[in-house]
């Protein structure tokens, strides 16, 4: 799960990591009065979920609380586009106002999962303020890795040698290695897949502090941070994404035509590849999960044709556990229970496929059956032409 | 032969009178699995087709000398279940649950690693040597006794494999299925030594997705030490970057983890690559001609 940075810069307060005073505001008057609380040069930064803000036009540092209701009339509402938005944007609902600081050095820092060892890795670099992959790409001897034992966690001295690494000394790197720490404790205790601070600053005055946060939740440990749930915003989803999620379905939009139906997230994936190998171009992933109930199968025809742009579907089930003469009931049941306007091409493979595929063949509706994943393909794709 | 399991193994069911475990516990006794024991707390004493039930993994190890475990408990206990068999001595646990939190697992597969336990999944069908044991939630009966040995990220794609293997004739030494999380106790390099060893596997598919680097650590291993052929597939080519296609480990991040990356370097590794899903068993057959 994915939230705000003014959001992100609340979970790490918690845990004590410094980070700019400030304010959230919904419309012009609050951020003006934020403003003016603060005093001086504010920066006021467009709060959306994708990256790239400050390129994108979102990110303004102002002074005085007048300026900042200008930068505030231009950001609020504005349709912000960015690279990680696609080209349609992403409205700003929300700006954060907060303090801005005379910055002497930037740098990375972040916090992620190393799945080739299992281990958690926290990153630093002197390269801050970009895009933390250009520098991967380009420069990775810049990037300092410190993989974390899980039987002890994060040493001292680990912190102590990235920000000693990172140039600093004195003061400033004993500050920088107890909030690195303190970003772990974040990390650990929220259950973050990702816990980013890019950039971290130095400022003129000599503090240390995070002037962004990026923190991204693990979905699978939710159910114990339930006060990191409540931060959830359905608005930066995808509205078809978040009604699929209700029946338990998990659904990917995509830009093209053809609508898919599958079970198993791999297969899925597969099914997909294999629409695009023969000429065609998938609208979606869809995987209904293991099971594949005629509950399912409806609720999945009907979030297949929310979406205006699919005109055929294909249904691919490998029936395991699940029979597939269920699975045909299911699909013949939600045919008549919805109004489906499309061509439908079924391919039922695995226990009782035969039955099935026999079953769809007497049924009065009008389906393809597709005999083998490329036929199948081949017949969807050929219904679109 | 086979790896990992064969008719001599002894299977504990953790979760055994749950909705998953007790619906699947029957599946793999019907299967012909050795099921000694299974493991409710709170409900030792009771059986279950037969089966007897203990509190703990310990006591079940003791009392049938269980020595592979399946897992089907629910995410918030299940990397407990997991360290739960390690310390028990089981050598083999097949963890089936999904949704179990990263930062669990973090700690669990540390613990197996110095445990000298096996852990396959979490989040994976299970394990299954035709015809001799079967450890998981895969349908029996799409597979057959033969010498090929499978190695797969997905559930229903490796049914696809199996399905598609078997029409050509073409049985299977064991199947493995690795799991579709960040953290999984055999990868697929692990899998591979396995079957190198095997003398009754003479090829080995594997099934791939996109996310993380493991394929192309695995296509570095049979490059440098593999001489049985291996067919490979990665599913997820036409996966936009950034979203996680329903498995949590199938994520394109950060320019990392394409299927294109991964397909290019198994091609150089000698592994002989499927462009389409529908083509696996077909190679099987040309790569063994």
């Amino acid at each position: 799960m994915k939230i705000h940075e003014f959001q992100g810069k609340q979970v790490l307060k918690k845990y004590g990591v410094a980070v700019p005073e400030g304010g959230v505001a919904k419309t012009v008057g609050e951020a003006e009065n934020i403003a003016k609380t603060l005093g001086g040069k504010v920066v006021v930064k467009a709060q959306i979920h994708a990256g790239g803000r400050g390129k994108g036009g979102g990110v303004a540092v102002v002074t005085g609380a007048e300026e900042a209701r200008k930068a505030a009339e231009r950001i609020l509402c504005m349709q912000l586009i960015t690279h990680q938005t696609g080209a349609e944007g992403q409205t700003v609902k929300q700006l954060l106002v907060e303090k801005a600081f005379e910055i002497e050095r930037e740098f990375y820092l972040g916090i992620t999962l190393d799945r080739a060892q299992g281990k958690n890795v926290v990153m630093a670099s002197s390269e801050g303020g970009v895009e933390i992959e250009e520098v991967a790409a380009k420069n990775p001897e810049k990037i300092l890795r410190e993989t974390v034992d899980p039987n002890v966690g994060l040493r001292s001295f680990q912190a102590t040698r990235l920000s000693l690494g990172l140039g600093l000394d004195g003061s400033q790197a004993r500050e920088a290695a107890q909030l690195i720490q303190r970003l772990y404790d974040a990390y650990l205790g929220a259950d973050c897949s990702i816990a980013e601070v890019n950039p971290l600053v130095t400022t003129k005055d000599g503090t240390v502090l995070a002037l962004d946060a990026k923190i991204n939740f693990d979905d699978n440990a939710l159910y114990r941070q339930k006060e990191f749930l409540e931060m959830r915003d359905l608005d930066e989803e995808d509205a078809l994404e978040v009604e699929a999620s209700k029946f338990g379905l998990n659904y990917i939009k995509l830009d093209g035509n053809i609508g898919c139906m599958v079970n198993g997230a791999g297969l899925a994936m597969a099914t997909m590849d294999i629409i695009k190998l023969t000429g065609g171009e998938p609208a979606n992933f869809l995987d209904v999960g293991g099971g594949a109930s005629a509950e399912t199968v409806e609720n999945g025809f009907r979030i297949l044709l929310s979406d205006p742009n699919v005109k055929a579907i294909l249904v691919n089930i490998f029936g395991g556990i699940v029979r597939c003469d269920r699975v045909a009931e299911g699909v013949i049941e939600a045919r008549k229970n919805i109004n489906v306007n499309v061509p439908i091409v079924v391919r039922l493979a695995g226990t009782n496929a035969d039955v099935a595929a026999n079953m769809l063949e007497e049924s009065d509706m009008d389906f393809v059956v597709g005999d083998g994943l490329k036929t199948a393909a081949e017949k969807v794709v050929a219904a679109i032409n | 032969m086979s790896v990992l399991i064969d008719e001599n193994t002894r299977v504990v069911v953790q979760g055994i009178t749950g909705g998953e475990g007790s619906f699947h516990a029957k599946q793999m006794l019907e299967y012909g699995t050795k099921i000694v024991s299974g493991v409710t707390p709170g409900k030792g004493g009771q059986t279950f087709e037969g089966v007897p039930i203990f509190d703990t993994v310990y006591d079940a190890v003791q009392e049938t000398k269980a020595n592979a475990s399946v897992i089907f408990v629910p995410p918030p206990f299940a990397a407990d279940a997991i360290m739960e068999a390690a310390e028990a001595g089981i050598k083999l646990v097949v963890c089936i649950t999904e949704g179990i939190p990263v930062e669990d697992m973090v700690t669990a597969f540390e613990y197996v690693k110095r445990n000298n336990t096996r852990l396959v999944g979490p989040n994976c069908p299970g394990v299954i040597s035709p015809g001799k044991c079967k450890i998981g939630i895969m349908p029996g009966f799409i597979h057959q006794p033969g010498q090929i040995g499978i190695i797969s990220r997905s559930g229903t794609l490796t049914y696809e494999a199996v399905g598609q293997l078997s029409e050509h004739g073409l049985g299977q030494s064991t199947a493995i299925g690795i799991g579709g999380d960040p953290i999984i106790g055999t990868k697929f390099l692990d899998a591979l030594e396995l079957f190198k060893d095997d003398n009754n596997t003479k090829a080995v598919v594997m099934i791939g997705e996109i996310g993380g680097t493991a394929e192309e650590e695995a296509a570095a291993y049979v490059k440098a030490h593999y001489e049985k052929p291996v067919v490979g597939f990665i599913a997820g080519r036409t996966a936009p970057p950034g979203r996680r296609m329903g498995h949590a480990g199938a994520i394109i991040a950060g320019g990392k983890g394409t299927a294109e990356d991964k397909m290019i370097a198994m091609r150089e590794a000698g592994i002989h690559v499927c462009e389409s899903p529908a083509q696996i068993g077909a190679t099987v057959v040309q790569v063994l001609a």
